[in-house]
């Protein structure tokens, strides 16, 4: 065998060993900035160790489906997940997510992370302190608005005029709506506000809640799973009712929307307030994407009759239950590094909404963005949907319903909220949690 | 028996065993993976989602032990008026959908069926929207309906705040329509196949017998041509009482469920509501619906032909 032809054996035999033995993390997410944002996080973990990490994503509408297919199949596709706060009931009784008590005790991570997002994003049942989640995506429903157009010495003389207060961010929902009518003029091509109305998922559902807590009404009691009488209360109602008034407001065809469409009308400049999650914001600072960058606002949601809520969003990373104890190690090494102060300082810094309650209070995360202040007060008043295994069923009556009564503009609130009361109690019964 | 035949052929032809493949090795080599695979991707899957139609399971929690429950899902399924609603959408769609393919296709196939300058670039442009994946016409037309930058408004004269995919009212004949641009082609495709098939001496003798147009039409065009435009309607009411992906994407069934179609519903229990016993007796009785109104069609192509 000539040298020539030994070298090249040899090369061969090290890429192929190099590629057999290459360490690999796969995390599965949904397809947003925060994405590409922890890609960023993972390639400094990357320079660090060496293991290479990658973030697939996939559209928000099929997160959901598509996750669960690969449990359903016990796929290891991904070795985690960074699932969405409602699913830890579903990840956990399905046994697709591995339980994370030890590494919670080691890490400190309930002492280290807001309660509100350990609570949420990653205990199940809650008050259980068992943990499966590390919480990663801190998120919530807030609103940017055109601040230039609220400084108007013109329109806050003619808002003034009409309304018979001063022209400022809202304080209640009351004011968001009177100040969503003022603006919205269609003949001019400009509208007062965008809500989610999306009938996927649960884009709807999302944009209702923060009204239906605020205006004190509920989706059930989610200790006793009574929902009758709560879904369907006149406080639920009144909010459903407020947040079609709302709709009015919104841009034409606004009937199927979601973050996306919200930031790209907002970009546009066509509309005054638009509410989305924390998560979308960093891209309307971005003068390249928002050409209104220097005229963008943000604040918190206004309070209602019974006081300040918002939807809450986010995530938890969770390791899938179905791969290797390789992969489980690799998994455990990441979260180890990610859950670390100082790369949850990182984590911020690159743009990700950490949950880190030291990095979250300091001065320096306050001010990076004009946003993170608002997303700092939201946190402390945020609300979820239900979180039991059973949630995609719950999901999908009142997004149908709520639909049906907001959009389609068929059959009155209390129809819709009726036949949701009446849908969730039978999936209840049949799911065992009452008789 | 086979191998015999093998045996014997191969003596008597060495020949051919050198050169070609002997019918046990093409069986082993081709017939039996061929059944292996339709069984495993086909059957076992049909005989496994007959027998979740009659239990109570869930897919996202496999672990979890199947109940047997009998007919109850078939049952509460006849028995939901949501059902009905459903079932009665779903065939407005196919019938305002068909019909119009129908009428649009074959009277374009009628204007093409005849001389003229360009003739097979102008047939292979009308082609193009059926080669066009169903999503992506969805996501495309989505943007054409759009009030405020789609171009449908602006043509018809329409003011920017007329919504189609958000009105209730409109959003059903904005799938069909989109649906008419798609597969209207195919009618057409079938319908020139038809016409051009017809013997020219029959119009000859119209022609000297002075009929009029629309008695040849009657009497000659519409005959002959009614069996393929039969299989056009065959294949087009098939297609649109499972039609998923273009209206998913165009829709996502709304607004509230004015064009929630039998497939959109039936991917939410499956998929979204995880409600796999009850979604997989739902797709039994869709696959019978779809085989009964494929048996009266047939039934009916056959009449046809006889004549």
């Amino acid at each position: 065998m000539n040298l020539l032809k030994k070298l090249t054996l040899g090369i061969l035999a090290l890429t192929i060993s190099s590629a057999l033995y290459a360490q690999k993390l796969t995390i599965f997410w949904a397809e947003w900035d925060p994405a590409n944002q922890l890609q960023e996080l993972a390639e400094m973990y990357t320079e660090e160790t060496g293991v290479d990490v990658v973030v697939e994503t996939t559209p928000w509408p099929d997160f959901q489906t598509k996750t669960f297919t690969e449990f359903a199949a016990k796929g290891s596709s991904f070795d985690m997940v960074v699932g969405d706060s409602q699913w830890v009931g579903a990840g956990v009784k399905g046994g697709h997510y591995v339980k994370l008590n030890d590494f919670f005790k080691e890490h400190k991570v309930a002492e280290t992370m807001t309660a509100g997002t350990v609570a949420a994003y990653a205990e199940y049942p809650q008050g259980s302190k068992n943990y499966y989640a590390i919480p990663t995506e801190g998120d919530a429903d807030g609103w940017a608005y055109r601040k230039d157009w609220f400084e108007d010495p013109k329109e806050m003389a003619n808002f003034q005029k009409k309304y018979g207060y001063k022209l400022d961010v809202p304080e209640t929902w009351a004011q968001l709506k009177d100040i969503a009518e003022f603006f919205h003029r269609p003949d001019e091509g400009r509208y007062g506000v965008t809500v989610y109305t999306g009938k996927g998922y649960d884009a709807l559902t999302m944009g209702i809640e923060n009204v239906i807590f605020a205006f004190g009404g509920s989706l059930g009691d989610y200790a006793t799973y009574k929902v009758e009488g709560l879904v369907n209360s006149k406080e639920t109602i009144a909010a459903v009712e407020y947040y079609k008034e709302l709709y009015q407001f919104t841009p034409p065809d606004w009937g199927d929307t979601f973050f996306a469409e919200a930031n790209q009308v907002f970009t546009q400049g066509k509309v005054a307030m638009s509410m989305n999650y924390f998560a979308f914001f960093p891209a309307l600072t971005n003068k390249k994407v928002n050409p209104h960058v220097a005229g963008t606002g943000y604040f918190s949601n206004p309070k209602g009759p019974a006081g300040r809520f918002a939807a809450l969003g986010g995530q938890g990373m969770s390791i899938n239950s179905y791969i290797s104890d390789s992969q489980k190690k690799l998994s455990y090494d990441f979260l180890a590094w990610f859950v670390k102060e100082e790369n949850q300082r990182k984590w911020a810094e690159v743009g990700g909404f950490t949950c880190n309650k030291a990095v979250l209070e300091s001065e320096a995360f306050l001010n990076a963005t004009p946003f993170n202040a608002a997303f700092k007060e939201t946190m402390f008043m945020v609300k979820d949907f239900w979180a039991i295994p059973e949630f995609a069923d719950l999901l999908e009556p009142i997004q149908r319903n709520m639909h049906q009564y907001i959009v389609a503009d068929q059959g009155t609130a209390k129809e819709g909220l009726d036949n949701v009361a009446r849908e969730w109690k039978e999936i209840l019964k049949k799911a065992g949690y009452t008789n | 028996m086979a191998v015999g035949v093998h045996k014997e052929a191969t003596n008597s032809q060495p020949g051919l065993a050198r050169t070609g493949l002997s019918d046990l090795s093409i069986r082993n080599l081709f017939i039996i993976p061929t059944i292996a695979f339709l069984a495993c991707m086909n059957i076992f899957p049909l005989i496994w989602s007959l027998f979740l139609s009659f239990h109570e399971w869930r897919a996202n929690l496999p672990d979890e032990k199947a109940v047997y429950v009998g007919i109850q899902h078939y049952r509460d399924i006849l028995n939901d008026p949501a059902f009905w609603q459903t079932f009665s959408l779903t065939a407005q769609y196919v019938l305002y959908a068909v019909v119009g393919e129908l009428v649009v296709g074959f009277g374009v196939a009628l204007l093409l069926n005849r001389e003229m300058k360009a003739k097979g670039v102008i047939t292979t442009l009308l082609l193009l929207p059926m080669m066009m994946s169903p999503a992506v016409v969805g996501l495309f037309w989505k943007l054409l309906w759009n009030p405020g930058w789609g171009i449908v408004n602006p043509i018809f004269g329409l003011a920017n705040d007329y919504a189609w995919l958000s009105d209730a009212n409109r959003a059903l004949w904005a799938v069909v329509i989109t649906d008419i641009w798609m597969w209207a082609p195919f009618v057409m495709l079938l319908s020139l196949a038809g016409l051009s098939a017809i013997p020219k001496h029959l119009y000859e003798a119209a022609e000297i017998d002075r009929a009029s147009w629309w008695f040849t039409f009657r009497n000659i065009t519409l005959p002959l041509v009614t069996p393929l435009l039969l299989i056009a309607i065959i294949f087009r009411t098939m297609e649109n009482f499972k039609q998923f992906d273009m209206i998913f994407t165009m829709t996502g069934g709304g607004p509230g469920t004015s064009t929630e179609v039998h497939s959109i519903r039936l991917y939410r229990m499956a998929f979204q509501s995880w409600d796999t016993g009850k979604s997989s007796a739902f797709a039994y009785i869709l696959l019978i619906m779809v085989i009964g109104i494929s048996m009266i069609y047939i039934k009916y192509l056959n009449k046809i032909k006889e004549r």
